[in-house]
């Protein structure tokens, strides 16, 4: 605290950003390691990470002065240690206690760096619950300290919590020596900051020995001079007190002994500040060997790299742009090359089909920065999943499958919300209480697995759950009562179920706290359409319900077909175009004044002049050039009259919303090898605004 | 800006002018990213006339405005003589399609003349001041109600 106060402030709020955003893979492996538990894995390690992630977090939000989030940290952690040193035994109902503090925790760091507080009754209640483990009947009031300086009370349950029974405990005087190196100060650790921490053992008197300080004209300001020899009088046992040095131990010199084994006096007269460091060692330079700083010296002087570097995204896509403009303009070369006549001859043309190889790499190389596993979204629900359990009463496993299957960022953003939505709602709608599964023969707890692969350039999401499955007498009587069908319509089994994703469904009676919020599954539909995504859903009653989504793998690139119409180049995205057909003139009919239809293979589908439906014509054109039959994501299929195909390629996405506004018709903009914009079509919006398409579900119905 | 302009010296600006037909006119220079000569613009459907489409400048796909026809002024027939100045309105960049850039001077707050006792609605909607340099008027514009189209929110 008194550290960071001299700071600037905008240097401040940048560490503590770093502070948190560190804090945010602290608590995925936190949880991560919870759940590893959770499954029956017995690895010691893992409860020691578990543990280091939340001392990190309790150790970092000190320094920035974080009380609450330190509190509960710490009550975290004692709970941590006791079953480390196996005087808790984790059991389910701890671990299920210990995921819950772990998203409070979460929520507690969120708070603190938005600034506000967690006031939670369920935040406070586990908070309890952690405490009067660890204390025993030690009341509550007496260990809500936040002041380390004045963490008596704190000190006691950490005592406790350690040794078994302290009155018998035999209090001993430790003499630590510690003298870091510069690469402790490097790395922003404060050795204040340690000093506190072993104040949580017992206590401690501590004197610096600056006698290495050089004068201030040879002084290196970076360079590290002063150690420290530390008095403790504690009943923690040499293992206890390491684990206070526990990160920077490769960053210092470390000796930690009792009085009896250094064979020194206390270090306690104030007065004479070198006693105590002469008593352990006369030569600070050469640190002597001893059992306890074993390892020290020899194994770690060679700091260990992180395997993996934090980059800011607007790098990345600075670097993603890059490369797509790299490829732009390959494609430019390649044309002025062939322009000039020089195409075909190999002087150009090897080197020219490597730069092409090389850039193509290149842009696959960058966009894989950018590519995340969906963990990042899955951690939140599983997350989730305990929420929507404790309201509900019902008993969910979440089984998560693929979850290192690699989207790009731009995808995973936008696919938290659908995911929270229809995860709320398998458990809300689809999993029954235990009492009506095991009435109805099945466990008491239910299953939700959530599994992710890649299939053919997209991701096919899965969300499965065992429960009841649609109700569709139900479902089909709300779209009824609604209007969205008409009575007697008959409807297979299959296009009930896809009732739900109707705008304005919900079968929910009450709204209830979670899933009836006036949003339903039209929303998620709608947020997976926007993302290029399909959804569909498969159900079967008694047994549980499917839902699969199949997404893009990014939004920066896409193949698509190159078209003209009316002399401009349009691109068609691939994923909506089925076939391209010359069109016979006697396979178009003509269906009152305007409309045509194009009947192909006996099915009849509505004819759009591309042309005439994006403002080129006043009037339709006569029927020439190509067609191409597309079908939009929810299955309405037309044909696009165009006047030329020129080929497929892969396409750069650019905004147009970016630097102007939507515009009907036009999904986004893209530029062709010649450097020019290109228009991408957007294939639901024409055929929407067309108004004629074929066979929708709903329209038919009420139609019938 | 204001608070300056009690000081005897009010502060000096700097304006980038241009010319459409015989006319001349002028943005406020700290908007203008680049001047550039033409290209080729994509057009958009259903767009207003003096849209006249998409460019791509280095990456970056952004719509070009032309002021001949946003003025209602006689068009220039030949496009490709002509110079897209770049500019930010807000948060968008658009290039401003015009017959050539003049000049940069350097005028001050007491130099600019508002337009509202000099025009109509239509005019003060785009034209915000104007001023006199060495007896040629020139109008100083209004970015941010240029393009209309740019405030529509992104439905």
């Amino acid at each position: 605290m008194s550290g960071s106060a001299t700071l600037p402030p905008d240097v401040l709020a940048g560490i503590k950003l770093g502070f948190f955003e560190e804090c945010e893979e602290l608590l995925s492996e936190l949880e991560a390691g919870l759940l590893a538990l959770k499954r029956g894995e017995t690895d010691p390690e893992i409860i020691n990470k578990v543990f280091r992630a939340a001392h990190s977090i309790k150790g970092g939000g000190a320094s920035f002065g974080l009380a609450p989030m330190v509190d509960f940290a710490h009550q975290m952690e004692s709970v941590l240690a006791a079953i480390r040193s196996n005087q808790l035994a984790l059991d389910a109902q701890l671990l299920g206690l210990l995921l819950r503090a772990a998203d409070v925790l979460a929520d507690h760091v969120r708070a603190a760096r938005d600034e506000g507080r967690v006031e939670s009754a369920s935040a406070r209640e586990i908070e309890g619950a952690l405490i009067a483990l660890v204390a025993g009947d030690c009341p509550a009031g007496e260990v809500s300290n936040h002041e380390p300086a004045e963490g008596k009370p704190t000190a006691a349950v950490w005592s406790d919590s350690e040794t078994p029974s302290p009155a018998t405990a035999q209090e001993r005087i430790w003499v630590i020596r510690f003298r870091p190196h510069a690469s402790l100060y490097a790395s922003a650790n404060e050795p204040l900051f340690l000093l506190r921490e072993l104040q949580y053992l017992g206590e401690v008197r501590a004197t610096v020995d600056d006698s290495e300080l050089p004068s201030i004209d040879d002084l290196v300001p970076e360079d590290a001079y002063l150690l420290w020899a530390i008095s403790l009088t504690s009943t923690a046992d040499a293992q206890e007190i390491r684990r206070v040095f526990e990160f920077v131990e490769a960053d210092c010199d470390l000796e930690i002994v009792t009085d009896q084994e250094g064979a020194a006096t206390p270090v306690a007269d104030r007065n004479h500040p070198t006693a105590g460091s002469a008593a352990v060692s006369k030569q600070p330079d050469s640190p002597r060997p001893s059992i306890s700083s074993s390892g020290i010296a020899a194994g770690r002087s060679t700091p260990r790299l992180s395997e993996t570097i934090r980059v800011d995204v607007e790098r990345v896509d600075r670097l993603i742009n890059l490369a797509s403009e790299l490829v732009i303009n390959h494609t430019i070369l390649a044309q002025r090359l062939a322009g000039i006549g020089s195409a075909g001859t190999s002087e150009t043309e090897l080197p020219l089909d490597e730069l092409h190889q090389l850039t193509r790499e290149l842009q696959n190389g960058v966009m894989a920065i950018r590519a995340q596993p969906l963990k990042v979204v899955f951690q939140r629900l599983s997350r989730l999943v305990r929420e929507v359990e404790a309201v509900t009463g019902k008993q969910v496993n979440l089984v998560v499958e693929g979850e290192s299957t690699e989207v790009d960022r731009t995808v995973i953003e936008r696919l938290i919300d659908p995911m929270t939505h229809m995860v709320r709602n398998a458990i809300d709608h689809g999993i029954e209480t235990p009492e009506e599964r095991l009435a109805s023969g099945k466990t008491a707890q239910g299953t939700l697995r959530i599994s992710a692969t890649h299939r053919a350039g997209r991701i096919i999401i899965e969300i499965t759950d065992d429960g009841c499955g649609i109700n569709r007498a139900r479902v089909h009587a709300a779209a009824w009562s609604r209007g969205l069908i008409s009575g007697d319509a008959v409807l297979s089994e299959h296009e009930i179920d896809e009732l739900i994703f109707l705008p304005g469904f919900s079968t929910a009676k009450a709204v209830s706290e979670l899933s009836g919020r006036g949003v339903g599954m039209d929303v998620v539909k709608s947020g997976v359409q926007a993302l290029g995504g399909r959804i569909s859903v498969a159900s079967y009653p008694g047994k549980g319900t499917t839902f699969v989504l199949s997404l893009p793998l990014t939004l920066a690139v896409m193949e698509g077909m190159l078209i003209s119409v009316c002399g401009r180049s349009l691109i068609v995205p691939l994923s909506t175009l089925l076939e391209t057909i010359h069109p016979k003139l006697d396979a178009i009919r003509s269906l009152g004044a305007h409309a045509r239809l194009l009947s192909i293979r006996g099915e009849h589908v509505p004819l759009i002049d591309l042309g005439h439906a994006l403002g080129y014509l006043t009037e339709p054109a006569q029927v020439k050039g190509v067609i191409l039959l597309v079908e939009d994501d929810a299955g309405r299929r037309a044909a696009l009259l165009v006047d030329d195909v020129l080929g497929q390629q892969q396409v750069v996405i650019k905004s147009i919303q970016a630097n102007y506004r939507m515009v009907e018709g036009i999904a986004a903009a893209t530029i062709l090898g010649d450097g020019r914009v290109a228009l991408i079509l957007d294939v639901n919006s024409i055929l929407l605004s067309h108004g004629r398409w074929s066979a929708p579900v709903e329209q038919r119905l009420a139609a019938g | 800006m204001r608070q300056a302009s009690t000081v005897s010296e009010s502060p000096r600006r700097e304006l980038l002018s241009f010319r459409l037909g015989v006319q001349e006119f002028c943005v406020d220079i700290m908007a203008v990213r680049e001047i550039r000569g033409w290209t080729e613009a994509t057009p958009l459907p259903r767009a207003p006339d003096y849209i006249r489409g998409m460019i791509n400048l280095r990456g970056t796909v952004f719509p070009v405005v032309d002021m001949s026809a946003r003025f209602g002024l006689p068009l220039n027939d030949v496009a490709s003589r002509r110079v897209i100045i770049v500019v930010w309105i807000g948060t968008k960049l658009v290039g401003l399609l015009v017959d050539a850039v003049c000049d940069i001077i350097v005028v001050t707050d007491a130099e600019l003349q508002p337009t509202s006792e000099l025009a109509g609605e239509a005019i003060r909607t785009f034209v915000s001041a104007v001023l006199m340099v060495e007896n040629r008027m020139l109008c100083l514009i209004a970015l941010n109600h240029l393009v209309p189209e740019l405030d529509e929110a992104a439905a």
